[in-house]
């Protein structure tokens, strides 16, 4: 088998609060191939969001240090490489989704300030040079690829006047500005409305399955992941306890953990019967 | 939320009194004011015990030992009747923080009730408690103490009052603006829908949200009030002679300057060191609690 | 129960000097009846209208028009002394900002008792017994909100609900919040607190799995208005509006059933429509025909 394009090997984390240190990751392992679509599912508290951003290096260390492990990208472990070399790497080879489309846009910058600064810093690190025509292009390009239907309008408009379905599709046009070729999406659409998650899950799809990205899904939510993932790595108090086809797992889960959260899940085709059972009527 | 749930489960099981005393014995800042602010407030209590000349404090004369420097019997010289200046810098501090503990004794209810009603209800009672605050605030302390004393007598008690009636505003304006914020929020509905009496969601639910911002700024204020205190007696408008009052004693020594310099430097320190404490005190509870809003 | 009879309610919209430039119709023109030990949905997406709903039965907003009745009584007809607050409780979606983060959770679950007059000395016993029926340790009573979790919060906040015992509660989202596992314990006990107390449930959510499982008759908003209603298994079963169809088609489900059930919505430029997009193609596909 060929090396995936981000192998987490091994990764172990603890925080230090109020002067205890507490283990959050123990020795977790996953493998992101490349054009595959991966889901990372757990709970609060399973340590998901520290997996990625440990992944993306946006772990505040102190109170996180990393006890053991690595992280492979093409090959290349980026807990060992320079700052610099991890920096080129960043929101170019591999590019953040962010979960909340209010607070991960600046509300005093025009979408088009943004993104252009993005992809300009980009550049930057890349050593390449665009001129300000060619970036702007590129910013109206990336914003019709998430089927903005008006680019230079949404490019002109200040966050707040965009609805968060909008907002949400900024923040995917933002995370392919660069050629990326892994993206990681922490919990897209979570903040938003039932009939406009399910847009920005099908944009999400499409666009990774057109460009042939890979993809790491962080959510906690089981339906999105069998709706964009075909493999999937439940984690439960820092353990991975479950991986595998994404079907498979949801037919006939292995751990007790994972059955125990695809039966909590209620079902669309209903049955289920709530209450507990032997409670006097 | 997003931040807390980094935080590992077991941390969050220690108990609270634990959480806030770690947290606030790693804050050098607050630790040093606190310890300040402690040995003010006990030298100041304690003075009859701990200083060596309390019968100094009157108006007693001994010119044979006037203007003597800084020596093992008098640790901060004499000043030009030969009295000893640290007994009377002690006892000043005394009345520096008398005068503090009054004006802010007064001044923190007054506010923060008429900023909890304002918040709270807002529409008229806003309008007008929030008019007559900013009318307040466009008069400084100081000038508005200068007034009273000049229609009035120069007196403590007067000078007391005029720095009180100013200086609830500050609070009125701080606990106004958190209750607005907090008046939103869903907790308070709730005590609405279950309910609640005015009474109990003014003083039950948000008092208890401002006790921070209270506590932080009123021991930044001491600080502020006790400055303010020692200019009006250094202006001659506050505490009258023979009584020892830091501000008094600065101006008094200051036409003894620069060769008996002892004699305003070093109460003139001491005013430094009481307000600078309150300060650190403050900003180090500030550090403490913006911590705490964070969970 | 409760039924609300032709309810309506617009928020003025202002310009930037406070002059009202036109009105949002919130809700429009709402009319439903909840009979006794129910368990009623209102499914709806942000801005549908349902939060103001609520806010309305819990006397929060009062309506432009309409009634609302329980037990056949306006809410604002007290002639039988009898609070509002001891006919009907909420239970609020953020049980991380529902319970004031100052006061213990025993302070808490008092107020109601503190309000409506139990006397004092039976109110450590009584929040002992409350904290017992939700199955939390009275112990709890001395904790304060942050060192509970989120699903021991929401605990809190249904016994705090139930203290003077009202016979109808308004559950608006009270388990958005919480991890899946947490909700299902929680909808448990909210099941089995409803059969022991018999108390009629008005259940609001955008989560359509949980109300198809949770709720027998169920109403769909738009936009202020009701588009459908009916029994849970009719309006999922064999939705008829667009709307309803839209919002079923767009939920994430984890199984080959659950997908099969799903309508099949027409794509728009490879897209799925929106709401408006879908309800104006049908009126198009109407003014045709």
């Amino acid at each position: 088998m060929s090396f995936p394009l981000l192998r987490v090997e091994n990764l172990s984390v603890s925080f230090t609060t109020y002067g205890r240190t507490v283990p959050v990751l123990h020795g977790v392992s996953l493998d992101v191939p490349a054009r595959s679509q991966v889901a990372l599912v757990g709970e609060s508290g399973s340590g998901k969001t520290v997996t990625m951003k440990a992944i993306m290096g946006l772990l505040r260390q102190p109170p996180a240090r990393i006890t053991s492990g690595a992280i492979y990208y093409d090959g290349a472990d980026l807990l060992t490489m320079p700052e610099k070399e991890r920096l080129k790497l960043r929101g170019t080879a591999m590019s953040m989704v962010f979960q909340d489309p209010m607070s991960s846009l600046n509300p005093v910058f025009t979408i088009a300030d943004q993104m252009a600064t993005i992809l300009k810093y980009a550049d930057r690190r890349l050593g390449r040079t665009r001129s300000s025509r060619d970036r702007m292009q590129r910013v109206y390009d990336t914003l019709a690829q998430v089927r903005m239907r008006d680019p230079e309008r949404v490019a002109r408009a200040y966050p707040i006047e965009l609805s968060g379905g909008m907002r949400q599709r900024v923040l995917i046009a933002m995370a392919l500005l660069s050629e990326t070729d892994l993206l990681i999406a922490d919990e897209p659409g979570t903040a938003l409305d039932v009939t406009t998650q399910a847009q920005i899950l099908k944009l999400l799809k499409d666009l990774v399955e057109a460009r042939g990205l890979a993809l790491l899904m962080i959510t906690h939510n089981l339906g999105v992941v069998r709706e964009t993932c075909n493999s999937v790595y439940v984690m439960q108090k820092g353990v991975i306890v479950e991986k595998g086809e994404t079907a498979a797992i949801f037919e006939a889960p292995a751990h007790d953990y994972t059955r125990s959260l695809i039966d909590a899940v209620p079902r669309l085709t209903g049955g289920r019967r709530f209450g507990t059972a032997g409670v006097p009527a | 939320m997003t931040q807390m749930s980094l935080a590992p489960p077991e941390a969050r099981r220690l108990s609270n009194a634990y959480q806030n005393w770690y947290r606030f014995s790693r804050n050098p800042t607050a630790v040093i004011g606190a310890a300040i602010v402690v040995v003010c407030i006990l030298a100041a209590l304690l003075a009859p015990f701990i200083t060596p000349y309390p019968e100094h404090v009157g108006a007693v004369v001994n010119f044979r030992a006037r203007h003597q420097p800084p020596s093992l019997t008098f640790w901060f010289g004499t000043d030009n009747v030969g009295r000893d200046i640290f007994t009377r810098t002690i006892y000043g501090m005394r009345i520096s923080l008398l005068l503090a503990f009054v004006v802010l004794g007064t001044a923190v209810p007054i506010g923060t009730i008429l900023g909890l009603l304002a918040g709270y209800f807002g529409g008229w009672t806003e309008a007008i408690i929030m008019r007559i605050t900013d009318i307040a605030l466009a008069l400084p302390p100081l000038v508005m103490a200068l007034a009273v004393a000049a229609v009035l007598s120069p007196d403590l008690v007067n000078s007391l009052l005029a720095i009180a009636a100013l200086w609830w505003t500050w609070h009125t304006r701080l606990i106004y603006a958190i209750t607005k914020q907090i008046r939103t929020q869903e907790f308070i509905e709730a005590a609405e829908t279950l309910g609640a009496s005015k009474f109990h969601i003014l003083f039950r639910e948000i008092l208890p949200n401002c006790v921070s911002a209270i506590a932080v700024k009123t021991s930044l204020d001491c600080g502020f009030v006790i400055l303010v205190g020692a200019s009006l007696s250094f202006l001659g408008l506050g505490i009258q002679p023979p009584t020892p009052d830091l501000g008094t004693m600065v101006a008094q020594g200051a036409g003894f300057l620069p060769d008996f310099w002892w004699e305003s430097v070093l109460p003139g320190l001491a005013i430094l060191f009481v307000a600078l404490g309150f300060n650190l005190l403050g900003d180090g509870l500030r550090d403490l609690f913006d911590v705490q809003e964070v969970r | 129960m409760l039924e609300l009879k032709n309810l309506c309610k617009a928020f003025p919209i202002r310009n930037a000097f406070g002059r009202k430039t036109g009105a949002l119709q919130a809700v429009d023109n709402v009319s439903m009846t909840i009979a006794p030990g129910d368990i009623y949905g209102l499914a709806g997406e942000s801005g549908s209208g349902k939060s103001t709903i609520a806010r309305m039965i819990m006397g929060l907003e009062t309506p432009d028009s309409g009634e609302i009745l329980i037990d056949g009584r306006s809410i604002h007809d007290r002639s039988d002394g009898v609070a509002h607050g001891r006919r009907v409780q909420m239970v609020f979606q953020n049980p991380g900002s529902s319970l004031n983060p100052r006061r213990t959770v025993g302070q808490s679950v008092a107020v109601p008792l503190d309000a409506h007059g139990f006397p004092r000395s039976k109110r450590p016993a009584r929040v002992a017994t409350l904290l017992d029926m939700v199955q939390l340790p009275a112990a709890f009573a001395e904790r304060y909100p942050h060192e509970l979790s989120g699903g021991q919060k929401q605990r809190v906040a249904i016994a705090r609900a139930l203290a003077v015992e009202p016979k109808l509660l308004v559950l608006d989202e009270p388990t958005s919040a919480l991890d899946v596992s947490v909700q299902a314990k929680v909808m448990d006990l909210l099941t089995d607190l409803g059969r022991q107390m018999g108390l009629t449930y008005l259940f609001i959510s955008h989560d359509l799995s949980l109300m198809r499982n949770f709720a027998r008759e169920v109403s769909v908003l738009y936009r202020g208005g009701i588009v459908e209603s009916g029994t849970s298994d009719t309006v999922f079963g064999h939705p008829s509006h667009d709307y309803t169809r839209l919002l079923i088609a767009s939920v994430p489900v984890i199984s080959a059933e659950e997908a099969a059930l799903r309508p099949v919505i027409p794509l728009i430029d490879g897209e799925l429509p929106t709401p408006e997009q879908l309800i104006a193609l049908r009126q198009a596909a109407d003014r045709q025909a």
